[in-house]
């Protein structure tokens, strides 16, 4: 491979996991993860619970440690260096499933607490910013609220404009949906498939097989630990390979 | 038709049936009870005052005491002089300034030891663990005179005592320090350090409105602690150093010159203060443990640092769960400083509501007297930390 190519590919990839594992004590987690994720690339993370895709996605800004192989995410590589860990988690936004917001914070605030004290920007500049992420996920009326006054899709999408307002350049989706009443799932996912459009990099964990279909670029299945089998949607969801794929997926779409 | 029959129905049901007229009733049975035994013990106990020819009344207060005091902070005492008013008044300092010191010290000892609790280190975990399950489990009083009588009292004596440095010593009659005493020319240190203490109000103003301007973050703390640290010092400077120090030295049967702190207040302070904070340390672990970890993980994924998660995300959530614990831990702990009679601390119960009450007989006003001073702290103590409280907890919403 020539040295034009090398930095050509490097630019292009948002993040590169190469023959990473993972141990829980002696509970082999992840097993010789290798992944790469191209920039802009939609990613959608399925299999069945305790495969291991939250700790593969939570790994990727360090909230959990792998112990084995490597993890480089935009460029930087993740190691016990803190400075790069904070430079990596800058850089990558995460939705989590049951949204985290800071419930003693208004719905701004949340918006504006990294922005401010993070990256240093003034006050009025973040609150306008978080306005306007905020009118992004449609509740701009709620921004002088607290968490805990709005509905679960309500506090997921701030959760999403929250992460948004630190621009990152990739985002990390820990089931978004998996803790919602089935009327908001789609106000969520509406949300993530607009963010998708504009081209942002997303990796998601999910089961909701119709927004895979709609906006992933590849779907993975894992299952024990292991990255059984990845595709496009199509590919995927017609002519699974492996008999693990197949059985989940007639579960998932029995029950869908 | 129908609606006259169902009038005919209610009429019919018997009152005491009814659950309000009941609650009635009951309410003011109660409040006869009350009334009733109160009126009987009070007519009793008159009856029998005026039979053994005890005087009630608050006339003993202007009396001479006629005895001595160990320990007596801002007041001069005089055995042959002062009354047991001021023998109330010193009981009450000297209960406020252990009470006080103690709560400093618990809180500072409890926040140390609830946060390492938490720690992932085993060794500091442990100690920390040892050290709440121990002190916890062992009564207070006999704490007090573990302190008092196996710690404080088998230090060497006077003659021999220990000293760190030339100017401080620690023997069997507690530790003696050296001693500031101002001259003229000294008021310019305390309103230095007063203006510190505004400029730093200020400078925190100046720094929030700073931030929230240009986004720059500003070392309020540090610059704060040098304020309060270097006008003080310049202030001293400029008066030429406006006071003298009194050293501790030694005399033929004692320690003259210097402060000196007795071993009863250090016993009291220290067994107070170290029981206290073992409790005070499990709050605030459960305080921290409250807030679920997925605020951490929030944080941490928008690039915040641990130092600042715990101030802007962890702290302002577990003080809402540790506050109102806290405040019954300062109660108890004020209420506990009477035990000081067990090690003979000069306290308002072991002087007023033990000397005085055994030199003048006048049991019942000493008892209220004690009584009402203790319930006036608590309240006040609880009134503040409600206010504080309140202040907190509507942030949530």
């Amino acid at each position: 491979m020539s040295e034009a190519a090398m930095t050509q590919t490097d630019i292009d990839v948002a993040i590169q996991l190469i023959g990473m594992h993972k141990w829980y004590g002696e509970f082999h987690v992840l097993k010789d993860i290798n992944l790469t994720v191209e920039r802009g690339e939609k990613i959608v993370v399925c299999g069945p619970s305790g495969s291991g895709k939250s700790t593969m996605i939570r790994c990727i800004n360090r909230l959990e440690e792998h112990q084995q192989g490597q993890i480089i995410v935009d460029g930087i590589e993740l190691t016990n260096d803190v400075k790069k860990i904070d430079e990596i988690r800058r850089e990558v936004g995460m939705v989590f499933q049951h949204f985290n917001l800071f419930p003693h914070l208004t719905v701004l605030e949340n918006c504006t607490l990294a922005p401010i004290w993070v990256r240093k920007t003034p006050k009025a500049e973040a609150e306008a910013t978080a306005m306007k992420f905020l009118e992004r996920v449609k509740i701009p009326e709620q921004a002088m609220k607290y968490p805990g006054q709005l509905s679960g899709g309500q506090q997921q999408r701030v959760a999403i404009a929250r992460s948004l307002c630190m621009n990152p350049r990739i985002m990390l989706f820990d089931e978004p949906t998996s803790a919602l009443d089935p009327e908001m799932i789609s106000e969520v996912l509406d949300t993530m498939i607009s963010l998708a459009e504009e081209g942002m990099t997303m990796i998601c964990v999910t089961h909701e097989m119709g927004f895979a279909k709609t906006v992933a670029d590849r779907v993975l299945f894992m299952d024990a630990g292991e990255i059984i089998e990845q595709a496009p949607p199509q590919e995927f969801f017609e002519n699974p390979q492996s008999e693990r794929t197949q059985l989940f997926l007639s579960q998932i779409l029995h029950n869908g | 038709m129908t609606a006259e029959a169902a009038d005919l129905e209610v009429a019919k049901i018997n009152k005491f049936r009814d659950p309000r007229i009941r609650a009635i009733f009951y309410q003011i049975l109660v409040i006869v009870l009350i009334v009733g035994f109160v009126a009987y013990v009070g007519h009793n106990t008159a009856v029998n005052l005026e039979k053994r020819g005890i005087a009630s009344g608050f006339n003993f207060l202007s009396q001479p005491a006629g005895f001595g005091i160990g320990i007596v902070l801002l007041m001069d005492f005089d055995s042959q002089t002062s009354t047991h008013l001021d023998v109330l008044l010193i009981g009450i300092i000297n209960t406020l300034a252990v009470s006080i010191s103690g709560i400093f010290l618990a809180t500072i000892i409890g926040f140390i030891f609830g946060v390492l609790r938490l720690s992932k280190n085993w060794v500091v975990n442990k100690i920390a663990a040892v050290y709440i399950e121990v002190i916890r489990n062992i009564p207070l009083l006999v704490q007090l005179m573990f302190w008092y009588f196996a710690v404080l009292s088998v230090l060497p004596l006077v003659g021999d005592s220990m000293s760190i440095g030339n100017n401080f010593f620690v023997n069997n009659r507690g530790v003696n320090f050296p001693a500031m005493i101002p001259s003229t020319g000294f008021w310019l240190i305390p309103v230095a350090l007063l203006v510190a203490i505004v400029a730093s109000v200020l400078v925190r103003n100046w720094a929030h409105k700073r931030q929230d301007l240009t986004g720059q973050i500003f070392p309020v703390f540090w610059v704060c602690l040098g304020l309060i640290i270097v006008l003080p010092v310049i202030a001293s400077l400029i008066m030429g150093n406006p006071f003298t120090m009194s050293y501790p030295e030694f005399g033929r049967f004692s320690i003259t010159g210097g402060w000196s702190l007795e071993p009863e207040f250090l016993a009291l302070l220290l067994g107070l203060s170290i029981y206290t904070g073992a409790f005070i340390a499990e709050i605030v672990r459960s305080g921290i443990n409250a807030v679920s970890h997925g605020q951490t993980e929030a944080a941490h994924s928008l690039g915040i640092r641990p130092g600042l998660t715990t101030r802007l995300v962890i702290l302002p959530q577990a003080l809402r769960v540790i506050v109102p614990p806290l405040t019954s831990q300062y109660l108890n702990l004020t209420k506990n400083s009477s035990l000081a009679t067990a090690i003979g601390y000069a306290d308002i119960t072991a002087l007023f509501a033990g000397t005085s009450l055994n030199q003048t007989g006048q049991a019942i006003e000493c008892i209220m007297i004690t009584m009402l001073f203790y319930l006036s702290i608590s309240l006040l103590i609880s009134m503040f930390m409600n206010w504080y409280n309140k202040r907190i907890a509507l942030v949530e919403r």
